[in-house]
C-alpha cells in the first residue's frame, strides 16, 4: 500500500496535521507565532550539518532546533530583552550561520526550494514512520503536560502557587515544537510550517468556545486542508505545500463569517 | 509550630539592588485570618508571593507545611482573547472538580448563573467573584487573597467578605488577605500587618462599634463585617520610601 507515493503523501500529511492542531493552539495562546518561525529558520543549519556529516536529516534538524529552543529559554532568564527581540536575534543569526556554513562546505548542494517549501510527494516510508511514531509521542507528551501547561498559559503565578510546575511544562512544550518542526521539514518546508501551526488554530478559535474544542477543531481543519490541498495540487499541478496553506487560509476566511448572527437576524426578520 | 501552615522568617526580596521588602516575619495557622495592609508598592504582593513560594526570599527563609492544598487569588489576571475559556473551565484550571462542587462554589459567590459564560464577557466584579469561586472550590488549607474586593462595589465587598467568613467557618482554613484599604479590615481578622518595605506596625483590629472616632466619621452605617485598624507607627517614610531618621521616635 505504501508503494504509492500519493498514499505516502496522504499518510505523512494527515499525521502531521493531527499534531500541528493542538500544538498550534498553544502557540497562538502563548503568543509564540514568531517562535515557530525562529526554529524553522534554524532548520537550514540542521540540514547543512546533516549533509556535511551524512547524517539523518530529521534528527539533525531536531538537535539544532532543540539547541535553539533551549538557548531561548536561557536568554529569557539571563536578559531583560522582550521575547520578540530575542527571537529575532536568534532567528536571523542562526539563519546566517547556516548560510555561512553552507558557503564554506561548497561541495554540498542543497535543494533550497525543497527546503523552503517542502516536497510532500517525495516522502519515503521512513518519513511516514517518523511522522506517525514521532507525532504519537508528541501528542502523548502534550496530553500528559496539558494541565500545568494550560494553567501556566492562563496565569503562571497562579499555577506555580497551587503546586503545578509550569516552567518544566514550558520547557517540554518547547522541545515538542522543535520535534514537530523537524518532522515536518520534508513535508511542508520551513516557510510553511509556521503557517500550518498557526492558521488552523486561528480558524478554529472562531468556531470554539472551550480550549479542548479549539484543539480538536484545529486538527480537523488541518487534516481537511491537507487532504483538499493535496488533491487540488494534483489536479491543477500547483506546488503542494503552498496549495495546502492557501486552503487553510480559505477555511480561516470562511470561519470569519458570523453564522450565528446571520441565523439570529434571519429569525428575527421572520418573527 | 505544628499548627503553622506557612511561616516567613525575616524574609526579604532584592530586585535591581533595591529591597522590595525586607525583614518580614509572619505566620498563618489553621483557622486564622491575617491581613496585610500598606500603600501601593509597599511589598504586599511580594510578601504574598514569598508565602506561596512563587518568589524565593533573598534573605531569611520561608516554610510551607508539606502536603497542604493552597489556593491563590492573584491581584490581576488578564485572559487573552485567543483563549476560549468558560467559567466552568476556569474553575477546573488546576484541579478537575465534580460538577456539584463547581456549582456550590459558584453559588457561594453568587455567579452560578454564569457557569457556561465566556470568561471575557464577565464584568470586573463578576470576574473577581469567579477568582474567589475557583479558589474555594479547591477547599484549600491555605488561601491567599490579593485584593479580592478590587473593582467590587461596597455592598459587593461586604458580600464577598461574608463569603470568606462563611468559608473559614466551614472548612477552617488559614487565610492571608491583602487589602489596599489602610484603615478598614475584615472584622474577623485575627492579626493585621502594616507593610511599607518592612513591617511598620502590627496588631489586632478594633471592632468598629467600640471606636468613637470612627463612629463620628461614618455613623452607624458601617457593616459589622468590617473593622477598624489603628496604626501604631514609631517612624515616618520619606517620599522615596526610606525611613525619615529625623522624625524617628
Amino acid at each position: 500500500m505504501f508503494d504509492d507515493f500519493i498514499v505516502r503523501a496522504f499518510a505523512a500529511g494527515i499525521g502531521l496535521a493531527l499534531i500541528t492542531g493542538p500544538l498550534g493552539c498553544f502557540i497562538v495562546w502563548r503568543r509564540l507565532s514568531y517562535f515557530g518561525d525562529t526554529i524553522a529558520h534554524s532548520a537550514l543549519l540542521g540540514v547543512t550539518i546533516a549533509y556535511a556529516m551524512n547524517y539523518n536529516l530529521t534528527i539533525a534538524v531536531f538537535v539544532v532546533s532543540c539547541f535553539l529552543a533551549l538557548s531561548l529559554l536561557f536568554l529569557q532568564r539571563r536578559t531583560r530583552l522582550p521575547d520578540d527581540a530575542l527571537l529575532g536575534l536568534l532567528a536571523h543569526s542562526v539563519l546566517a550561520i547556516g548560510l555561512v556554513l553552507l558557503g564554506i562546505l561548497s561541495f554540498i548542494r542543497i535543494d533550497l526550494m525543497g527546503l523552503l517549501f517542502g516536497d510532500i510527494l517525495s516522502v519515503n516510508f521512513t518519513d511516514v514512520l517518523f511522522v506517525w511514531i514521532g507525532g504519537g509521542i508528541v501528542l502523548t507528551v502534550l496530553i500528559l503536560i496539558w494541565r500545568p501547561l494550560f494553567a501556566g498559559t492562563v496565569n503562571i503565578e497562579l499555577a506555580k502557587a497551587e503546586g503545578l510546575n509550569p516552567d518544566l511544562a514550558t520547557a517540554i512544550f518547547t522541545l515538542l515544537i522543535a520535534s514537530v518542526i523537524a518532522i515536518s521539514i520534508k513535508i511542508v518546508g520551513i516557510l510553511l510550517i509556521t503557517g500550518l501551526l498557526i492558521i488552523p488554530a486561528s480558524a478554529s478559535r472562531n468556531l470554539s468556545s472551550t480550549p479542548i474544542q479549539m484543539a480538536i477543531t484545529s486538527s480537523i481543519i488541518g487534516v481537511f486542508s491537507l487532504v483538499t490541498g493535496l488533491q487540488t495540487s494534483m489536479i491543477w499541478n500547483t506546488p503542494t505545500g503552498p496549495t495546502i496553506l492557501v486552503i487553510t487560509l480559505g477555511v480561516f476566511i470562511i470561519t470569519l463569517i458570523p453564522m450565528k448572527k446571520l441565523l439570529i437576524s434571519k429569525n428575527k426578520i421572520k418573527s | 509550630m505544628q499548627n503553622n501552615l506557612i511561616e516567613l522568617n525575616n524574609c526579604g526580596v532584592v530586585r535591581n539592588q533595591k529591597w522590595l521588602v525586607k525583614g518580614v516575619s509572619l505566620k498563618v495557622s489553621q483557622g486564622e485570618i491575617v491581613t496585610l495592609i500598606g500603600p501601593n508598592g509597599s511589598g504586599k504582593s511580594t510578601t504574598a508571593k514569598m508565602c506561596l513560594n512563587i518568589l524565593k526570599p533573598d534573605e531569611g527563609f520561608n516554610t510551607i507545611k508539606d502536603d497542604i492544598r493552597i489556593s491563590y487569588v492573584p491581584q490581576k489576571i488578564s485572559i487573552d482573547w485567543s483563549l476560549p475559556l468558560r467559567v466552568i473551565d476556569f474553575v477546573n484550571l488546576v484541579i478537575k472538580h465534580k460538577k456539584s462542587e463547581i456549582s456550590d462554589s459558584l453559588n457561594m459567590t453568587g455567579i452560578k448563573h454564569l457557569i457556561y459564560e465566556d470568561v471575557r464577557n464577565l464584568s470586573g466584579g463578576e470576574f473577581q467573584r469567579l477568582l474567589m469561586a475557583r479558589a474555594i472550590a479547591k477547599e484549600p488549607h491555605f488561601l491567599v487573597l490579593d485584593e479580592p474586593v478590587q473593582g467590587v462595589d461596597y455592598p459587593g465587598e461586604i458580600a464577598l467578605y461574608k463569603t470568606i467568613q462563611e468559608f473559614v467557618k466551614k472548612i477552617n482554613c488559614g487565610i492571608l488577605l491583602i487589602s489596599h484599604n489602610l484603615h478598614v479590615v475584615m472584622s474577623q481578622t485575627d492579626y493585621v500587618i502594616c507593610l511599607n518595605g518592612h513591617v511598620c506596625c502590627a496588631g489586632t483590629p478594633k471592632t468598629v462599634i467600640k471606636d468613637k472616632e470612627y463612629l463620628k466619621l461614618f455613623g452607624n452605617n458601617i457593616d459589622p463585617t468590617l473593622a477598624f485598624y489603628e496604626h501604631n507607627h514609631d517612624h515616618e517614610h520619606l517620599p522615596d520610601g526610606s525611613i525619615d531618621e529625623s522624625k524617628k521616635v
